[in-house]
């Protein structure tokens, strides 16, 4: 463990990005403390009125959107809607997933047939359009996104666990708990899946940022988080009729977006390093 | 190769079969009637939901609907949409080169760019030259790319004026539909030279815009199979032998970095040749990814259900092309099998 963090902060990369994400987590914990309004209040006459630095006004130091609302404000109470978006992703999808990674790779047999086979469709169509046919049949709400990117993102997990727990359960350490008695489930969970981790935990750092990028993506097509939602997805999707009047309505929220899958991937290239030594340098 | 071939061939229709199953599941699983779903804003009497539960066949046993959906499938009847009337199959195909025309492009700029910035950040390994090109494509890995388009046309085409915002060519040439691809079509027509530039013109952002992640994906990818096979004994064996770096970088180690970078180019082919869905959606690229989110947002199951099939048909035939490339370019995997 102790080498783990020496090698992840050996990494800049990393360091940096774990830095924003902290930032990010706490303003989206702080949001009702930071943001300076209500992120639905409506300013009346102050319509797309430009940020401090473009000659607007002090009460808005990011503007306001088309209606009249506090641009930072939304900012703010969309990443905690992302980040709760990405960790709701995230553990649904590692939770299923590894489950099923488990059960195929351990027990192999029917049970991998029919799991894998599941995989082969899922991995048949693009991602975001697999979500969306996901969202077409519960209807567009961001729950209903969150749910869609969550299975998108299984066949990822299935097929590294699989393979992980394939590999371990040919070593010796298994046939000798087997010999103490050790039941599937003992096997399984508490012997098997803690040597699986690494990949598991660099799997889950990338599918925040693939979780965050998706549900956003759903959103811009409106599909997924519906207005008024401060969601950045849905801010650019409203931003995007006045990209000629108000920039900085476009460029915001994106760079929300992409600080924190910035910071995700940064995290996750740091991850495979540090716990997989073999795959440093690539 | 056989057995390779062979091994594909049976997990093929499996996936396609299941495919199908989820494609026709899909209006059975959306809650509510789905025939009303469809009339909803069009309003209609009993007379005309009867008549329409008839002719979607909803009014029969389940397995018998799927039965027979697949036997038409078989031979090649995709439904009829419900916006346009037409034969999905037919609506299919009219865009496909359009999507095919973006995809194409989007991949070759990514290649033409990627293997070299890879190669460079090898080369120069741990230098600033290297760090900038691999910040670069993370950060392009990491991009939002339907921001990245807005950032672009901004940009581009707002500030500039240098590109148009969306579409395939100008409004003001008709071009008649030969083989579907402007490119080829604008041979035939009498402003040739002029279409072409048009429809060039038009490319180039959503090209660049969908080039990105690959581009970046591409990059990334050169520089770790290099430096791998750089550690390699025969490259110290063409170092000894007095070989300039640039010559055993070039004629010794890519060709034998090559494999897992075909690899990820094959496996991102699939996904763009069957619509780049939020860069067509974008840039209002007439193709597959922009047909089926219209079809998603005005619920044309029938569209929606075969779109599904022949997009999954699509990508599983270029990876089935893309093995078959791979295992007839590395001796290994030929000789093995």
């Amino acid at each position: 463990m102790k080498k783990f963090w020496r090698r992840l902060n050996q990494n800049k990369g990393a360091v940096v990005g774990l830095v924003v994400l902290a930032i990010f987590i706490l303003i989206s914990i702080l949001s009702p403390l930071l943001a300076p309004y209500d992120p639905h209040q409506i300013f009346d006459g102050k319509f797309n009125l430009p940020p401090l630095w473009s000659g607007g006004d002090n009460a808005h130091v990011m503007g306001t959107d088309d209606i009249g609302r506090d641009v930072l404000s939304r900012l703010i109470y969309g990443a905690r809607i992302s980040l709760t978006v990405g960790f709701l992703v995230v553990t649904i999808s590692l939770v299923v997933g590894v489950s099923l990674g488990l059960l195929a790779g351990y027990f192999g047999g029917w049970v991998d047939q029919i799991i894998m086979r599941g995989v082969d469709i899922l991995m048949a169509l693009p991602s975001i359009l697999l979500a969306i046919v996901i969202v077409a049949i519960l209807g567009p709400s961001l729950q209903n996104g969150i749910i869609a990117v969550s299975i998108v993102y299984l066949p990822n997990y299935i097929r590294v666990v699989r393979g992980a727990a394939m590999a371990e359960k040919k070593k010796a350490y298994v046939d000798a708990t087997k010999c103490f008695g050790a039941t599937h489930w003992r096997q399984a969970v508490i012997n098997i899946l803690p040597n699986c981790m690494a990949p598991i935990i660099v799997l889950a750092s990338l599918g925040f940022s693939e979780g965050i990028l998706n549900v956003a993506a759903l959103g811009f097509l409106g599909l997924g988080a519906q207005p008024p939602i401060p969601e950045w997805g849905v801010m650019l999707a409203d931003a995007k009729a006045f990209i000629e009047t108000s920039p900085w309505l476009v460029s915001l929220p994106g760079i929300c977006i992409l600080l924190v899958v910035l910071s995700f991937n940064l995290l996750g290239d740091g991850l495979r390093d540090a716990l997989d030594p073999k795959l440093k340098g690539q | 190769m056989i057995k390779i071939l062979r091994q594909r061939f049976f997990a093929f229709f499996p996936t396609l079969l299941g495919v199908s199953l989820l494609a026709f599941s899909l209006i059975r699983l959306a809650p509510g009637d789905p025939v009303m779903l469809m009339l909803g804003e069009r309003g209609g009497t009993p007379e005309v939901y009867e008549k329409m539960r008839t002719s979607l066949g909803l009014d029969q046993p389940i397995l018998w609907q799927y039965l027979k959906y697949i036997g038409q499938v078989l031979t090649g009847d995709f439904g009829t949409s419900i916006v346009s009337q037409r034969p999905v199959l037919e609506e299919f195909f009219d865009r496909f080169p359009a999507t095919v025309e973006l995809g194409l492009s989007g991949m070759i700029f990514a290649i033409l760019l990627g293997v070299p910035f890879g190669l460079i950040s090898a080369a120069k390994r741990k230098s600033p030259v290297d760090y900038t090109l691999m910040g670069g494509a993370l950060l392009g890995y990491s991009m939002p790319i339907f921001w990245w388009a807005l950032v672009l046309i901004m940009f581009f085409s707002v500030n500039l004026g240098w590109t148009p915002v969306s579409g395939r060519v100008s409004v003001m040439y008709d071009v008649e539909a030969v083989t579907g691809f402007l490119f080829i079509d604008s041979w035939f027509s009498e402003d040739s030279w002029e279409i072409f530039k048009s429809g060039l013109h038009h490319l180039l952002l959503p090209a660049l815009v969908l080039g990105t992640i690959p581009l970046a994906v591409v990059a990334r990818m050169t520089r770790s199979s290099l430096l791998e096979v750089l550690r390699e004994d025969y490259i110290r064996t063409a170092r000894a032998k007095g070989l300039n770096e640039k010559r055993v970088i070039v004629t010794h180690a890519l060709k034998n970095a090559l494999i897992p970078i075909v690899t990820v180019i094959g496996l991102m082919l699939g996904t763009v040749l069957t619509g780049a869905i939020l860069t067509e959606t974008i840039f209002s690229w007439p193709g597959i990814g922009r047909w089926f989110v219209a079809s998603v947002e005005a619920r044309d199951y029938p569209v929606i259900q075969g779109g599904i099939i022949l997009i999954a048909l699509t990508i599983m035939l270029v990876n089935l092309i893309v093995d078959l490339i791979y295992v007839w370019v590395n001796p290994l995997l030929r000789e093995h099998s």
